[in-house]
């Protein structure tokens, strides 16, 4: 419970410094409608010359680039900023201040920072998943609402797993500061429903980067394509990813000596 | 002139023996840039293999010769990032690098030919596997090999030439980055970048071949794979000297009044 106050406390503190710059909600804004705008003519130029991807439809991929682009605001808000300013206390040697605090050290690198005007690709991708609904007139029950919902939650927590033990790599190597472009160049791949791809690299993006769980089984769940057993294994997996990167987190700790040491 | 051939020279051996320091830098962006065209081949086999194994003119194996070029083309052309200029004029960095006696456009052209050399060098390796991997249909002529080389270095240029003149905005607008970032959006739908040009709707590909994202990078490719009549080929390379002379001409100018207004801010 108290960890869910210091979250609060975090997140209040960070979006009333954020308030502070609001030019930089314009520039989002700005970027935001950029980069939809190109999604959805690269979208609307493969539905030119086909009416399904992949037993996917036009609308069904509308609703894909819709999580798509949700879960990469929500990345962006909460996860991204935390793992660099991690990765940059590493370098610096600041990190020791944050770890000598009375609370686990995990949690509190993880919520420190939030990026709040990211929250516009949230909107957008919202917005976006609304008009694919709309279109594809589906009637959303309870249960499929609520199974959204949950394999949205555990996608999510699988990638703040792989950020994490991402970011804990900076404990042995200093210069790894571009490691999460890896992470953001395989992300992009999840704009498209990911049976699409090979199976190498079906399985990268499955159990290295996750991108399936974060936004094809979500969309699986909106489209009447989920089962019972994907939606478990997701659970699974998020289980084991998370106490994965809390061991890989304290294992890294162990190795760390501090700048200053 | 002599001396502004050491100058590249010199620069050249610096670049490439520190881009060997970072392997680890390297290995990323492998990962990164092999990624984003094998999500765009993975699309579009999937739509040929739909519609009898050819869609907008491009069989399954020609798709994958397109974007396994495409890799070739998009390392050799990229050059300035959304916002180097911006940076070095926001930050004062320019400052310095004006007491140089070169200009710091040529600092920069010239860092290029090293990367693209040690770029070449860790490239052709991961094409092969890719080769391998996705059998592309691709037998070029001897004289489109050659003219895809002479088209690759023009995109290059062309690019950089282009990038560095719009960035040169920084000396009048804060947020010039905006303006880039609009130039790469166009640069992705427009350029050949995001599928081939020839697939576009007509009306796209018209206003394509007026700007100049086309002649900048889907140019070469489409020498490559024998898409252009050689009349075409010719038109290609005057439309690249065209707008790399508008380039030029901007660059011209606005670093002579970019630099009054620059010395005046910085006192």
């Amino acid at each position: 419970m108290s960890y869910l106050r210091l979250w609060w406390v975090h997140l209040r503190v960070g979006v009333m410094n954020e308030l502070q710059y609001r030019v930089n909600f314009f520039v989002q804004l700005f970027n935001s409608l950029l980069s939809l705008g190109v999604g959805l003519a690269g979208w609307a130029i493969v539905f030119t010359y086909t009416e399904t991807l992949g037993g996917w439809g036009r609308a069904e991929l509308l609703a894909v680039m819709g999580i798509h682009i949700l879960m990469g605001g929500l990345i962006n808000t909460f996860i991204d900023p935390n793992m660099i300013r991690l990765m940059q206390e590493v370098r610096l040697g600041t990190l020791d201040y944050a770890l000598v605090k009375p609370k686990d050290a995990q949690v509190l690198v993880s919520v420190r920072q939030t990026d709040f005007w990211q929250m516009v690709d949230v909107l957008i991708g919202l917005s976006v998943l609304m008009v694919a609904l709309l279109q594809l007139k589906s009637q959303l029950g309870l249960w499929q609402t609520l199974a959204f919902g949950v394999a949205l939650l555990l996608g999510g927590l699988m990638i703040y797993s792989v950020f994490l033990m991402l970011a804990t790599w900076s404990f042995w190597f200093v210069r790894v500061g571009n490691i999460l472009q890896i992470f953001r160049g395989i992300y992009e791949a999840g704009r498209w429903p990911v049976d699409i791809y090979p199976d190498w690299l079906r399985f990268g993006l499955t159990f290295l980067a996750p991108v399936a769980f974060a936004v094809t089984v979500p969309a699986q769940a909106l489209t009447g394509r989920l089962t019972p057993l994907t939606l478990g294994g997701a659970a699974l997996l998020a289980i084991g990813l998370l106490s994965l990167s809390r061991w890989f987190w304290n294992f890294g700790l162990r190795h760390y000596t501090g700048a200053s040491a | 002139m002599k001396g502004m051939l050491d100058f590249y020279i010199t620069q050249f051996k610096i670049e490439l023996s520190s881009h060997f320091q970072y392997r680890f830098a390297l290995l990323i962006r492998i990962i990164v840039l092999v990624i984003e065209p094998v999500i765009y081949l993975v699309v579009w086999t999937t739509v040929a293999e739909a519609h009898g194994g050819i869609v907008g003119g491009y069989t399954r194996g020609e798709f994958a010769a397109y974007y396994i070029a495409w890799m070739l083309v998009r390392q050799m052309t990229v050059s300035l990032g959304p916002s180097d200029v911006e940076d070095l004029i926001r930050s004062g960095e320019l400052s310095a690098m004006l007491l140089r006696p070169v200009n710091p456009f040529h600092i920069f052209l010239a860092s290029g030919p090293s990367a693209k050399v040690f770029t070449f060098l860790w490239l052709m390796p991961i094409l092969a596997i890719l080769v391998i991997v996705f059998r592309p249909t691709l037998s070029p002529a001897l004289w489109e090999i050659a003219t895809f080389a002479a088209a690759l270095v023009m995109a290059y240029i062309l690019r950089f030439v282009l990038l560095w003149a719009m960035q040169m905005a920084a000396f009048w607008i804060t947020r010039a980055s905006a303006l880039t970032g609009m130039y790469f959006a166009a640069e992705f739908l427009l350029s050949g970048r995001l599928l081939p040009i020839s697939m576009l709707p007509l009306w796209a590909q018209q206003i394509g071949n007026v700007l100049p994202f086309r002649w900048s990078f889907g140019f070469p490719l489409d020498v490559l794979l024998g898409r252009l009549t050689p009349l075409e080929v010719g038109l290609g390379f005057l439309i690249q000297v065209a707008w790399l002379l508008v380039g030029a001409f901007l660059i011209k100018v606005l670093w002579r009044a970019g630099l009054r207004r620059y010395s005046a801010v910085g006192g």
